[in-house]
């Protein structure tokens, strides 16, 4: 790596941060908790737009690992759900009704923030419809996790998208407010991912899975990527460059081993495919807000007339993470 | 007669403490080393909680810095309080805040009373042990570090380059040879005094501090010098991970333990609750014993490093990507690639896949779609059969076909008119087995009665690919087992390299083949090679088949062009 190629990757680094800063001037305060915040909290990052029903379990799933703090900015709620967040007790709530593609997907938004109040705490980045899975996740908190990626020295934490489905239609089984979404969405393709080195930054750039094989098939290039970088040891240098996706500086996308050996990695749960997709397809059609302008969405609109399913006989039911660390998906690496 | 505990403590002080306690409880004094970067608050607020404790004593505060010469100096300073204050203590027992006793301390007591003049200290000369890490392992003793590794990587890495540029090389003080092993020991009084009462000590100590992990060397040298009666191994149960950093135990880790057949574990972590509350327990609390199975601990532990370092073969995913020269295998397991076969026989995949029982699919690199065994649209794993998808990332369709069907055998055709983007993948693959009939991709050619000069350039194009390709599996960095027939070669006696393959893909339940698949009809096949050449192109991958030939080789009856031998 050159000096010029790091001197620019620095400028984009400044770059982004500076327009995080600019992007952040939107956000308006609605329920200011950090107060509470104390050295060593673990804290997460979100943001949304009309996820209501979703939140009574992903908040308690999150809390549940031992998250100390959520963190979360509502992009124009309709919904209740920021009256909903702003009355839990461990939620700082931010609100704006600047545009959700302006600030590059949120992006723009959580990076501020996170440099604001995440440095030097770990921060977890998720949408309410990822569950974080680690090694061990039904048996150590999460605080078993930092604390010995802290001992190895370890900043950043992967953990690949794995997107869930049903069985039958994806509007056959409606979501009930506070349910665990993986009962409905239970199903995961376990062997068909595809993964390319980005050169320039030194992430993995993964594709594949359900929404390749079937809204994608003939046009793979477009698949959404997979591969995404949730836990970070933040410090207000960092930045996300595109989605939880990749970061600067670059070292912290060498989430992965290149010699043969596996480092640990985790699995975010993508409990996207479930009866409340088809409305949101409908609403972000009109909205154009999503990446890609709505691509995926488009995809679905015309394939789900004549293909209502995402399950296919070779589809794999979610146990554990166990499972999903035989099936190669993720790794213990070398923490046992 | 007893057993002092000399504690060394840095974190988790509510641990420690809690831990001390039980120690005293059992009867045991204690000596405690607090590291200096404690708060002086925070230790005095610690040294206030256990003063209600008889026998426990605190020495001097030094920094100890991971595998530096402060570790030493703690348990010197610490050692010599509790051999000056407890004339009751026989051994003593070196631990940290992070242990925890795994058995009742009285059983502890009572195995060292009735082994009184026994040191229980790891010690091994360097020569012996695999355990060093970063490479440094002899020149531990020969070099000096004065930096530190955690902090200053880049001077410590650099004063170690030059020093070995400079071939500068420290004397190891007369007497001394350098031995290592865990920094846990428990040794006796005598020997304890012995070591610290050494008249040489202020060389030793000299020496040592300069010494790489002298935690892990300085006792285990001088124990070797002193002891009368050393057990070489640790009491303390503790692994390391490939960076030689402590494995740690989680509440997870309950049952292992409890089978563990050592004294004390460490490193717990300090919020599992579990393992606390089930240890620290008095007698009549204490769980049932069971049968000590100390490997499945080890087991464990050197699998987890074992996937660290070396990973699972042929696996590709979001925290293993392997450069490409560094992967053993590419895929996961053995598989057979057929190119030529099923041109030549009619009928050549379900014949395979009887004979061998393996699954055997179609062109799967086909320029239509992947044709899958049985004409699935998706196989294991939900790998699709959409031609776009897998050429889109062809490496990583093959990798994952051979790692969703891990246990049950691949064959797939390959032929010139397939993507050939994979081709060099497979040749590289000690795990593909590659049988190629070359010029048979020629026969649907000829049987096609198409345009002429359309047949022509399809079969230059062709051959063209096809010497490319026996060029890349004939190259020296081919490591796939490949095997090269001309069709003329092959129909000869097809019988014999048939049998080296199945024998090869594996074991076949009986004895030699049932019979071969019947031949496709190749009458009038020289003939349409001399076409060929007539027409300017030449045809040279088949081998030799004269004009009159294949005329010869069929038979009235064309569906059983040979016998059985």
């Amino acid at each position: 790596m050159s000096i010029l190629q790091s001197y620019r990757m620095r400028l984009r680094r400044k770059h982004a941060k500076a327009r995080s800063y600019r992007k952040g001037l939107s956000l308006r305060p609605v329920a200011d908790r950090t107060s509470q915040i104390t050295k060593g909290d673990i804290l997460l990052f979100s943001t949304l737009r009309d996820e209501d029903v979703r939140l009574p379990y992903f908040l308690d799933y999150y809390r549940n690992l031992g998250i100390d703090h959520f963190l979360i900015v509502d992009n124009d709620s309709s919904d209740g759900s920021g009256d909903y967040l702003a009355a839990q007790p461990d939620v700082s709530l931010w609100h704006t009704s600047a545009s959700y593609r302006g600030a590059r997907f949120g992006v723009d938004w959580l990076n501020g923030l996170q440099a604001r109040y995440g440095h030097e705490h770990w921060t977890l980045v998720v949408d309410p419809d990822e569950l974080f899975i680690y090694p061990f996740c039904d048996t150590r908190p999460i605080r078993a996790l930092t604390d010995w990626l802290d001992g190895s020295n370890v900043r950043s934490f992967g953990a690949m998208l794995l997107d869930m489905y049903p069985k039958g239609r994806l509007d056959g089984v409606p979501y009930q407010r506070g349910q665990d979404p993986i009962e409905i969405a239970s199903w995961f393709d376990p062997g068909n991912y595809m993964i390319e080195k980005n050169r320039e930054y030194g992430n993995l750039w993964i594709q594949g899975g359900p929404r390749a094989r079937t809204f994608f098939a003939a046009e793979p290039r477009k698949t959404p990527a997979l591969n995404k970088i949730p836990l970070v040891k933040w410090n207000q240098r960092y930045t996300y460059i595109s989605s939880t996706h990749m970061l600067l500086p670059r070292g912290l996308n060498l989430v992965y081993d290149e010699w043969g050996g596996e480092t640990t990695s985790g699995v975010l749960l993508h409990a996207k495919f479930l009866d409340t997709f088809a409305q949101k397809a409908d609403e972000e059609m009109q909205r154009s807000q999503h990446y890609r302008a709505s691509l995926e969405y488009k995809a679905y609109m015309e394939n789900m007339a004549e293909q209502p399913e995402l399950w296919c006989k070779w589809s794999e039911k979610y146990i554990n993470w166990r499972q999903l660390e035989i099936l190669g998906l993720m790794s213990k690496g070398n923490w046992a | 007669m007893s057993v002092g505990i000399v504690m060394l403590v840095h974190t988790a002080l509510g641990r420690a403490e809690q831990v001390a306690r039980h120690w005293s409880a059992a009867g045991c004094p204690l000596v405690i080393h607090v590291d200096v970067s404690v708060p002086d608050k925070t230790y005095r607020t610690f040294r206030d909680a256990l003063a209600d404790l008889p026998d426990v004593r605190f020495s001097q505060r030094h920094r100890c810095e991971w595998g530096t010469w402060g570790m030493v100096a703690a348990s010197q300073s610490a050692s010599k309080l509790m051999l000056a204050d407890f004339a009751q203590v026989q051994h003593v027992y070196l631990a940290s805040g992070a242990c925890l006793p795994l058995r009742p301390v009285q059983e502890l007591i009572d195995y060292l009373a009735a082994r009184p003049d026994s040191d229980f200290i790891e010690s091994a000369t360097t020569a012996d042990v695999p355990w060093t890490i970063g490479g440094l392992d002899a020149e531990r003793f020969t070099l000096r570090f004065p930096f530190s590794w955690r902090k200053n990587r880049v001077l410590f890495d650099r004063y170690v380059a030059l020093q070995r540029k400079l071939g500068m090389r420290r004397r190891i003080p007369g007497g001394l040879k350098p031995h290592m092993g865990s920094q846990w020991w428990c040794l006796t009084r005598r020997t304890l005094s012995a070591i610290l009462g050494d008249p040489e000590r202020a060389a030793y100590d000299r020496y040592f501090s300069k010494v790489w992990i002298p935690d892990e060397s300085y006792f285990q040298t001088l124990a070797r010098k002193h002891s009368p009666q050393i057990e070489s191994r640790s009491l303390t149960l503790s692994k390391f991970d490939y960076q030689g950093k402590p494995h740690i135990f989680y509440d997870d880790h309950l049952q292992l333990l409890r089978r563990s057949d050592c004294f004390v574990a460490r490193k717990i972590w300090p919020q599992a609750n579990r393992l606390y509350d089930a240890f620290l327990t008095d007698a009549a609390g204490a769980m049932k014993r069971t049968e000590p199975n100390p490997g499945k601990i080890d087991r464990i532990f050197s699998k987890a490093v074992e996937r660290r370092t070396r990973g699972r073969t042929g696996l590709y995913m979001q925290s293993r990507f392997p450069v490409e020269t560094r992967e053993n295998g590419l895929t996961s397991a053995g598989y057979s690639v057929f190119q030529g076969f099923a041109e030549l026989f009619e009928d050549f995949e379900p014949w395979l896949a009887g004979v061998t029982g393996a699954r055997v699919h179609g062109h799967i690199f086909g320029p239509g779609r992947a044709e899958f065994s049985e004409g699935a649209c998706v196989v294991n794993g939900a790998l699709s059969d959409s031609a776009a998808l897998r050429d889109y990332n062809p490496q990583a369709f093959l990798a994952s076909l051979i790692w969703n069907t891990r246990g049950e055998r691949q064959c797939f055709q390959f032929s010139p008119r397939d993507n050939q983007k994979i081709a060099s993948r497979l040749a590289s693959d000690p795990n593909a087995q590659i049988s190629v009939i070359s010029g048979a991709w020629a026969i649907p050619l000829f049987h096609s009665n198409g345009d002429f000069t359309q047949i022509r350039r399809e079969a230059a194009l062709l051959q063209q690919i096809e010497a490319k390709n026996i060029e890349r599996l004939r190259a020296g960095w081919a490591k796939a087992r490949a095997r090269i027939w001309t069709m003329a070669e092959f129909i000869e006696a097809p019988m014999e390299p048939l049998q080296t393959i199945v024998d090869e893909i594996g074991p076949q339940e009986q004895r030699g083949l049932p019979g071969l698949p019947p031949m496709v009809d190749l009458a009038g096949f020289g003939q349409f090679l001399q076409e060929l050449k007539n027409q300017g192109m030449h045809p040279h991958l088949m081998g030799n088949f004269p004009v009159a030939r294949g005329v010869e080789d069929a038979p009235d009856s064309p569906r059983k062009p040979y016998p059985v031998r």
